[in-house]
């Protein structure tokens, strides 16, 4: 894992430079890869079409809030490879925002792998990320007139939905 | 008792919650807005399907979800691991165990014992799970016959799968949602006479199997009414992420039964069925209920490898205490993990990130496969028939429960 997952780093920062990596995280059991989050949709695009690995699946979108102190959201992308059998983990990280006025911003790949849309969506309704570039925007699973975004570590319920007292 | 609330009503509460996505001042001459769902019979669940209609013919189509949302994820970052696996088993409800093992075998690798568990607790773990993959198939299989019309082979399978919750209640204690496979072990060990009732059971499935070939997939009726409709071409699957028997209908030889190899199942000899347009073109409906009418075939023939093994190189014995490797504090260490296993109806993931210093998890995304299933609806369904469109839906065999979470 950890040999496919050096040869997939050495050719992105080939086509893209050093730069574009931020960070590595190779002591995990399923090494991790940070990179720039404005470049993500390269990344994948790249990742997908390249010969070597065509990573053709997008097997889990996941959001992650870190919580108030560190301030950040990190989207982690589980890519996978059928022909190759290979699972490769990219990571990017973004501004946490309040979820009020400013809301975490992040390029979104639905162009590259169409799987990503309702991912997307999804971490859309559960953290409020919005996915610029996301033809269809909309909460997936909360109501349309929803206040808040539940997966945020400092979320607190809505008193009154529709009348409804919301806590229990 | 608590005192009653009393609702106070004001206009502002009564209106949408979800609001149609399609407008209705840009519809062209003819088309028409309709709603199908969320209780109508044939979306299997609480599925609300937004269709533009122009006649019998769907422009174009919208499912909106969300009716069955339980807050699992974030239920999940309050509990400690093992008080989540009742939690798993809610989500796909018709295919209970086999959620558990994904999840559970999640746990374990993050905890590194997966490779410590005795070879009867694996055997035992696969037997259930295929069991309930067969329990599930058939729920797949009957209800898709209703959807179009064919009322015998429902009948037929809830009366076989009657057969196997009851085999089910009876290891478990529970019909649908057993809470039996734990983290490092089972509930228990198999009840006494299992086995052998078991076997009985599969020498009675058999023949009622190669009925439910002909009765659904070999009919005529059966196969025109499905041959060529809803056709998913192989490179739309894989890039929206499709797995499972929907995958395996479009002609893609993909199972991560084999290609993980987890558990027991690299032990096991067992074939991947596919579809091969045999009645139109690949990757139809009928492609896709023969992928599932086979899978029960492939699946009695690992249940019965499985009780050949339990009967005989893994006996039960008196010291076997399938509790025995049962964490007292499961507390993974920091890191992220990615967990999937395959389930009846195709890739479930778990997404752990954890901290190292709680037995909670920080987060647990459920990559749910029929949630990911459903998103090509919309794009394989423009310009067929509302009757069609049912048809297409029923052969994605979805699980709402596992949709919404």
């Amino acid at each position: 894992m950890i040999q496919k997952f050096e040869e997939v780093k050495k050719a992105i920062i080939e086509q893209f430079g050093g730069e574009v990596v931020c960070a590595e995280y190779t002591n995990l059991m399923q090494p991790q890869l940070h990179v720039e989050a404005a470049n993500i949709k390269e990344v994948c695009l790249f990742l997908r079409d390249d010969s070597r690995f065509f990573f053709d699946q997008l097997s889990c979108l996941s959001a992650v809030d870190t919580g108030v102190e560190k301030s950040k959201i990190e989207v982690i992308y589980h890519l996978y490879s059928i022909p190759f059998d290979v699972i490769f983990v990219l990571k990017i990280e973004t501004e946490r925002g309040d979820g009020v006025i400013e809301f975490a911003e992040v390029p979104s790949i639905v162009d590259v792998w169409r799987a990503a849309d309702w991912h997307e969506r999804e971490a859309f309704d559960m953290f409020g990320i919005k996915f610029s570039g996301h033809p269809d925007l909309r909460r997936i699973l909360l109501p349309a007139d929803w206040e808040g975004f539940p997966l945020r570590k400092d979320y607190v319920e809505q008193e009154f939905y529709h009348g409804i007292k919301v806590a229990y | 008792m608590s005192k009653p609330t009393n609702y106070t009503y004001n206009p502002l509460d009564l209106q949408l919650s979800e609001p149609l996505v399609f407008d209705a001042s840009t519809l062209k001459r003819g088309e028409i807005i309709i709603n199908m769902g969320p209780q109508h019979p044939s979306t299997h669940g609480v599925l609300r399907l937004e269709i533009i209609t122009d006649g019998e013919i769907v422009k174009d189509v919208i499912p909106h979800m969300g009716y069955l949302h339980r807050c699992y994820e974030k239920h999940a970052e309050k509990l400690p691991y093992n008080q989540i696996i009742p939690y798993v088993d809610r989500m796909d409800y018709l295919g209970a165990m086999n959620s558990e093992h994904a999840y559970v075998m999640g746990v374990e690798r993050m905890l590194g014992i997966d490779t410590d568990i005795p070879k009867r607790i694996e055997y035992i773990r696969v037997l259930v799970a295929e069991l309930n993959r067969l329990a599930s198939h058939f729920v797949a299989i009957g209800t898709y016959g209703l959807d179009i019309g064919a009322f015998t082979p429902f009948l037929w399978l809830m009366r076989d799968r009657e057969h196997i919750n009851r085999l089910l209640e009876w290891v478990s204690g529970a019909r649908m949602l057993y809470n039996y496979i734990w983290v490092g072990g089972l509930y228990y060990d198999l009840p006494i006479g299992f086995e052998e009732r078991c076997n009985d059971f599969i020498a009675y499935l058999k023949p009622k199997l190669i009925e439910l070939q002909q009765v659904i997939i070999d009919n005529k009726i059966f196969i025109e009414r499905t041959a060529n409709i809803g056709v998913l071409p192989l490179d739309l699957a894989i890039n929206y992420g499709i797995t499972g028997p929907m995958l395996r209908g479009s002609g893609l030889k993909f199972d991560l039964r084999k290609v993980d190899a987890y558990s027991v199942y690299p032990e096991i000899e067992f074939d991947i069925p596919i579809g091969t347009g045999a009645m139109g073109t690949t990757g139809d409906c009928w492609d896709r209920t023969h992928v599932r009418v086979a899978e029960c075939f492939e699946s009695v023939k690992i249940i019965e490898q499985c009780l050949d093994q339990l009967l005989t190189d893994h006996k039960r014995t008196r010291e076997f205490d399938p509790q025995a490797l049962t964490p007292k504090k499961i507390r993974p260490k920091a890191m992220d993990f990615y967990a999937r296993a395959e389930n009846p109806k195709g890739e479930l993931g778990f997404f752990f990130r954890t901290t190292g210093n709680t037995d909670v998890p920080f987060r647990c995304k459920v990559r749910a496969p029929s949630f990911v299933n459903l998103s090509v609806l919309q794009a394989i369904s423009k310009n067929v028939m509302i009757a069609d469109l049912v048809a297409i839906v029923g052969s994605f065999d979805i699980v709402m429960g596992e949709i919404d979470r």
